[in-house]
Parts: C-alpha cells; structure tokens; sequence
C-alpha cells in the first residue's frame, strides 16, 4: 500500500514535466509577441525591446525552458501583467470559492447519483430506470449555463427563496453561504451527476450477473444487502475512477459556473486573464489546474486500491 | 437409513418453462424424486438435461427468464412453490443451502471469506453477538479442515487456493445446519486429490448434521462414490432413477448406458515402439516467476524445476498432475509464451530455447497448440475458414492452396466443408474443439502441445474427440504433448506420461508400466483419489 502511494506520487512529476513542456510550447506558438502586448500599444521599440530583456525573451529558447522549469520547481509562477500581483498569491486569494463550490457539486452528486444510479440497475427496465436514464441524458446534454440560468430563474426570481448571485464566505456566515451554495453547486452538480449515474448502473447492472450475487441470495440475503452490500462495494472501483476523470469535466464546469453566478473563484480568474492576455497567470492556471487533476486521480488510485483488496500490490 | 421418516426434499412433477422461441419449450420437464436425511442423492447429466435449473428452482433461484409452470416442490414439509419472496429469504441459508461450481467466481470477491460465513449468521441470527458469531465462524472453518482459521478468515478469495475456497463455500452452507444442502458441481473445478477429500468431507457432515444433499454432477466417477440414489436427468425428463448399483450395472435406458460407456476408463495403448530420434527433446528446463511484495523481499516460484524428457515421432506423451503443477507453465514455455530460465528446447535439431525476433515467428509453426476451452480460443467475429487458413498464408502457402487443404482438414476431423463459411457460434463445444484441431494441423507442425483439451467437454464428446485424436493419429500420425489432469484419459491416448508435482517430473514412463506399477508416491496418491476407480479394480466403472 505504502509503496504504491509512493509509485503514484513518484509518477506524478513526468506528467507535471510534460504539462509543463506543453504549456511553454504552446505559448511561444502562440501568435504575437507577448512583450508587445506588456509595453502596451503606445509602446516604442526600445520600451518592446526593454520589457522582452526584463522578460528574459532575448534569451535561447533552452534557456528560456530551463528557467520556466526551474522557476516552476521553486513554486514561482511568475507576475501578473495586469495586477503586478505574484500569479500563485492570486491563484491563493481566489481558491476559497472554487474549492467550496467543487467540493459541494461533487458531495452532492455522490450523495444522489450512485444511490440513483445503483436504484435504477436494480429495477433495471422498470419507470425508475427509464426516469434516471432519461434525466441523466437532459443532465449531460444541457449546457451548465442554462441550467444556471434555468435554476436562477425558477428558484430566485419566480418562487424567490434563493439569492441570484454572489458569493458569502462559510467562515463569515455559514447559513448565507449555504443559501449562495446552493444553485451554482446544483447546476454543476447537474452534468456531473448525469456522468455518474450512468455509469453506477452500468457497472451494477454488470455486477448483478455476477455468482456471487447469487450465493448471497442463496445464504438468505434480502434485496437490500444483496444491493448495498454485495453489488455496490464491487462496482466501486468503475464508479469511483469515472469520479476521478469526471474532474476535468467539474473544472471546465466551474469556470461557467463561477461566471454564471458572479462568484469570485479561479474559474472567474481564468476567464478574466484569458480575455485580458494575461499571459502569466493563464500559464499559471494551467498548471495548477493540472496539478489538481493529478492529485485528485493519485487520489482515486489510492481509494481504488482501499475499496478492491485485488488493486493492493 | 430409516424410510419412515418423512423425506427432507419432494420434487413433484416439476417443469420449468423457457422464454419462447426456443429449441423446446420446458428446460425442464415433469420431473420428480425425494430426498431423504443422511442421504445423497446425485442428479447426473450432461449440459442442457436441465439439472442444474432443476436445483436453482428448489432454491428458488431461477434466471428471471425462467418461471415454474407446472409441479411443486416439498421442502420438510412446507410447499416452497407456494411460499412468499420473504418466507424464501428466511429459508434460502437456514433450511437450505447451496454449493456452487466455481468456488471464484462464487465469492465476493472485496469481502473476506469469514465475513462471507459470518453472514449468514448475521442474516439469520441477527440476535448472535459479534463474539458467538466469530467463535462459530472459527468452528465451521475447522469443521471443513481448514488450515489456521482465525488467520484465513481474515483473507480474500483471491488469496487462498481453489480447494480452500470450495471449503469457504460448504462452511458458509453448513452455518446453521440446513436439512438440506445442494451442491452443483461442487468438486468440477478442484483437484482430484481435493476432490476426494471434499467427497468425504460431505459424507461425514451428512451424518453429523442430520441432512440430505442434493448432489449435482456429470461425473460417474463421483457418482459410484458417494451417491445413495441417482437421478438421470436428459432434456429436461428424468430417464432413469434407483441405486447406484442398480443405474451402474444394469442401466435400463439407452442414454444411461450411452453415458455410463463413455466415461473415461483406464484402457492402455499398445506398447510404443522404441524409436531413435525424438521430435522434441527437452533438457533442464527451469522457468522462476518472482513477484516482489512490499518491503521489496522478492519472492521466487519455481514453476519448472529441471524438467528434462523427449517425444518420439508419432508419439503422444501425456503431462499429468494437479494445478499448480507446472503442466501448463510447461506448454507455455514450449510455445515460447514464457521464457525460460535455463535449459535447451530442441525441435527438429534447432534450440527453441534460444531463437527470438523472426527466426522465432517462423519456427512456431512447427510447434501449435489446442486450448482448453474450445469457445474461447476461436475469435467470434471471424469465419472459421479465415481462422483456418490465417497462419498457412503467414508463412507463406498460396491462399487457394492454404483453402483447399483446410476443407481436407475439416472432413478430416469430421465437419464438412461448408463449415468453412460459418461462425464459431454456430457449433458445439464439441465441434469447435474440431475445429481447433484442425487449425493446429492445418500449419503441419512437428509437434502439438494439447492444454487439457477435452476438459471442457461432457462425456460423450469427450470420447468422441478422443476418438477424433486416435484416427488422426492413424491417418496423419503426429507427435503430441497431452497436458490433462484426468489420469483416464491419460491412458486413453498416452503412449508415455510424466508425472509432474512442484514443477519437477516425478516420474515418467509407459502409460502401462506407470499407472498399474507406479513407483513415486505421489503417482499413487493420484490415482488412489480418481474418482470411481483404480486402474485395476474390477467394480464396474
């Protein structure tokens, strides 16, 4: 067990390396010359050519590398253009919102979908699993701006029990957060639940088929622990690695999300310095949302591994 | 046994109907007969009788295809055909329990196995405390002689062997002393050694707790073991049932008697001639597998160990042992599967053991390989002529030529020819197996590896495919590794045979000379645990 933490977490770094590597890549691509866009437009060429020197832009692409990699392994991101602020205390200053609102779509979606999920398996054919089927396809095909708006606009404006945007902090006022909470989790917990429904029942389904569902039938066992205890633990492992890919799927979500209901997360960030060129801080943000995603299925792999004796090496 | 007690398990007149548009419409039809305490009763047949769907009715765990359309069955009294899904619930586990064939696939794979015993306890006697329940669990373990309980019940299935997990299994059904357990196939997939000891196992818990078993089998051999009374099940109907005397030695009904002949017996070859140069000559072969656990301490598996023996040219020699042996590990280092650690695989005079990259491609033709499971080993999606005809054309025979001799081959091994153009799903196991024959001869190898290959096959196929082998050798005559681990069939088809135990060849020698003089103790203990017979009883099987 310990080794196989310390094998994931020893397998993390290539990946990071290779983000890293893309990323440098696709930003000296890119058109235009990011020094130009620092200086401004009124800029001369010696101010273009200053800013590229003070960038280290004169240099050899190698170096260029080096550097990037080298700052990067310090934990330096380097410094916003529009702020002057350093990206990683910027990244830092918007977390609070994104990782409450994450972690509240994905509580919600784990709470409702693989109960859902595994109901319909179980009555598979019956009204419950076309039902289920049927959400999870509106869920996966609506847009997570609609869903905002549809939400903000059946829940706030209509029946006016919700506030329409905005964001309080759990630290300040715990049950103003919660009621901010609420519609922005829920559409994002929307699509991810459509994901995750789906593939419990699938994975149950299969699992219902298996032998010894039926020697616990056999020793007596009632539908229920037949369901929760013998077929659910045994799909785990397909359910809890879709969660795991699922959360690229929860970022992009998040960035909508954030804009949707005015919430002042990482997902807003990016949207303000991709508009903004703020080339620093997209760098920034792609790599930190790279490094979440490693995490998390560093993550799954270790959970994975709890749930199945079989994946323990 | 005492006939006046009322019996535990009446199956009146039972059928069970099939969804529509089927072959026939009842996978089981009219059936009836009783189980007594302290009895063993063994329905036997073959694939598609309908035994197997007869037992998940009594348990009342049929496919949700399948529904009773006719009949009752009688469990200590109370008609179960009538009983509520609650009533079953309480009564699947307490009263009646059931032994599965493949003790894997059987357990939950993320439960430990004393938990799964534990279960049933908890399901049944919800008022047991923890401590009854560990205590009880620890004593059903000992009961079915399992080594150091109160350690393996903290293990998962797949840590423990096959022979371990079947005793998981007759433990979890003997929790609360059913009146009644049904074993299907209890012992298929085990051992022969394990299945014997398994077999008495049963007899001896019968006595102790006072119950009948409702043993379910295609084996005769288990049959004139331990059964008290026999069923003989055919399409769905009884055909005949009575003592096993009586069903054994005087079978009244033709498909009895069919079955009864084509049970493996031991019948030796003629005397091999002596001959000078072997096809295959193989010389210190020693294959290790390592794993490496936590803390990095490696840990080796000898798999072969020293193996050196020869194959004359027409000759068949026949690898026998149980699992773990190294039988198949040895077929897959013939094959180059696996690489070996050390030794010298000569074929026609050139060291397998050695060649690699394309000289290895190339030279495999001379050595093919049949599988045991025949529905697995074809791909489903591609013509049986396309499978056929793949490796000549690979290695360089013109395609009309590669066609024309596998429609030779195909009458060959007893198909026709059109059989070209079909799927494999459209054939019987028994066909199919034809069919992976005649791909191996088709790229005229020096030598065939068969890996257990009639082992997935009922009995009357089994000896037709035997049969298959002994005209081939005839006509065509090749020479052949035969891996099985049924000493029967051995002695069927085997000129020579080596015995194999730990990786290492115990002995080895003519079939005759072997199975009737062995000289290795463990050679004996094999065949004193076949079932039904010694090579040199007289009883009837």
């Amino acid at each position: 067990m310990v080794r196989l933490m310390l094998w994931r977490i020893a397998s993390a770094i290539p990946v990071m390396l290779i983000v890293a590597t893309i990323v440098f890549v696709l930003l000296r691509l890119s058109p235009g010359d990011p020094a130009a866009v620092i200086a401004g437009d009124t800029a001369g060429p010696e101010v273009i050519a200053r800013v590229r020197a003070e960038l280290g832009l004169d240099r050899s692409i190698p170096v260029q590398y080096l550097t990037w990699i080298g700052e990067l392994a310090r934990g330096n991101l380097g410094v916003s253009i529009l702020s002057k602020q350093p990206v990683l205390a910027q990244i830092k200053d918007r977390l609070e919102p994104t990782l409450v609102l994450a972690f509240s779509a994905m509580v919600i979606t784990i709470l409702f979908a693989v109960p859902l999920g595994a109901i319909a398996a179980w009555r598979h054919n019956s009204w419950i699993d076309r039902a289920v089927m049927a959400l999870s396809v509106v869920g996966f095909s609506v847009p997570v701006f609609m869903t905002g708006y549809i939400l903000i606009l059946c829940l706030s404006i209509w029946a006016d029990i919700l506030p329409v945007q905005g964001y309080v902090s759990p630290a300040s006022d715990p049950l103003g957060a919660v009621s901010h909470l609420i519609l922005p989790s829920l559409s994002l917990a929307l699509l991810f639940m459509a994901l995750i429904a789906r593939v419990t029942r699938s994975s149950v389904l299969e699992i219902l088929g298996e032998d010894f569902i039926r020697t616990a039938r056999a020793k007596g066992g009632n539908n229920s622990r037949i369901l929760w205890r013998h077929a659910l633990p045994n799909a785990a492992v397909p359910i809890i690695t879709v969660i795991g890919l699922g959360v690229a799927l929860l970022i992009s979500g998040v960035v909508v999300t954030e804009s949707v209901f005015n919430l002042p997360g990482v997902g807003r960030l990016t949207i303000d310095a991709i508009l903004a060129r703020d080339y620093p801080v997209v760098q920034g943000l792609i790599m930190f949302f790279a490094l979440i995603y490693v995490g998390v299925n560093m993550l799954i792999d270790i959970a994975c591994a709890f749930v199945d004796p079989r994946v323990r090496l | 046994m005492n006939m006046s007690l009322a019996p535990i398990l009446e199956v009146q007149n039972l059928s069970v109907a099939l969804p529509a548009g089927l072959d026939r419409r009842l996978a089981v039809d009219g059936v009836g007969f009783e189980v007594h305490r302290r009895q063993i009763v063994c329905l036997i047949g073959e694939s598609g009788s309908g035994k197997s769907v007869t037992a998940s009715a009594v348990m009342s765990l049929l496919d949700k295809a399948l529904t009773i359309s006719g009949g009752k069955i009688v469990l200590d009294g109370e008609a179960i055909t009538e009983a509520t899904a609650e009533r079953l619930c309480e009564l699947r586990g307490d009263r009646m329990a059931m032994v599965f064939q493949e003790p894997l696939t059987a357990l939950n794979p993320v439960m430990r196995v004393g938990q799964q015993i534990a279960e049933v306890l908890q399901i049944h006697k919800p008022q047991m405390s923890a401590d009854a329940v560990e205590a009880r669990v620890i004593e059903l373990m000992t009961d079915v002689r399992l080594p150091n309980p109160a350690l393996l019940m903290r293990s998962y299935p797949h840590q423990i062997s096959g022979g371990q997990r079947q005793r998981i299994m007759i433990a979890m059904a003997l929790a609360l002393e059913p009146a009644l357990i049904i074993a299907d196939e209890p012992t298929t997939a085990l051992d022969v050694t394990t299945q014997a000891q398994i077999l008495r196992l049963f007899r001896e818990l019968l006595t102790k707790h006072d119950s009948g078993i409702l043993l379910i089998t295609h084996d005769f051999g288990v049959v004139s073991d331990v059964a008290d009374r026999v069923v003989v099940m055919r399409h769905g109907k009884v055909v005949e049932s009575g003592s096993p005397q009586q069903v054994l030695t005087a079978p009244s009904h033709d498909y009895t008697k069919a079955l009864i002949d084509a049970v493996p017996k031991f019948r030796f070859r003629p005397e091999f001639p002596a001959s000078e140069k072997p096809v295959l000559d193989v010389r210190d072969l020693t294959l290790v597998y390592r794993s490496s656990s936590l803390f990095g301490s490696k840990r080796e598996t000898r798999a072969l160990d020293h193996v050196s023996f020869s194959v004359a040219a027409g000759e068949t020699l026949g690898i026998v042992g149980e699992s773990g042996s190294g039988k198949t590990s040895l077929g897959k280092c013939l094959l180059r599967f696996e690489t070996a650690e050390s030794g010298e695989i000569f074929v026609a005079d050139k060291n397998l053991a050695t060649l690699s990259g394309e000289a290895l491609r190339h030279f495999r033709r001379n050595i093919q390989m049949i599988f045991q499971d025949p529905y697995k080993s074809l791909n489903p999606r591609r013509r049986v002529g396309a499978s056929l005809i793949e490796g000549p054309v690979q290695h360089g025979t013109s395609r009309a030529d590669a066609i024309e001799r596998a429609s030779e081959l195909m009458e060959l091994v007893g198909l026709k020819r059109d059989a070209l153009d079909r799927f494999p799903h459209e054939f019987s196991g028994g066909q199919r197996q034809r069919i992976c024959i005649a791909r191996a001869l088709a790229m005229e190898p020096a030598i065939i590896i068969a890996d257990e290959p009639v082992s997935a096959l009922d009995v009357s196929v089994q000896a037709q495919v035997l049969k298959l082998f002994e005209e081939l050798r005839r006509k065509i005559g090749f020479s052949m590794v035969f891996i099985t681990h049924d000493l029967r069939i051995a002695s069927n088809i085997c000129d020579r045979v080596a015995v194999m135990q730990r990786g290492k060849i115990v002995e080895i020698g003519p079939t005759e000379q072997l199975f009737c003089r062995p000289a290795h103790d463990y050679t004996r203990e094999l065949l004193a645990a076949t079932p039904g017979q010694g090579p040199r009883s007289e009883r009837a099987l």
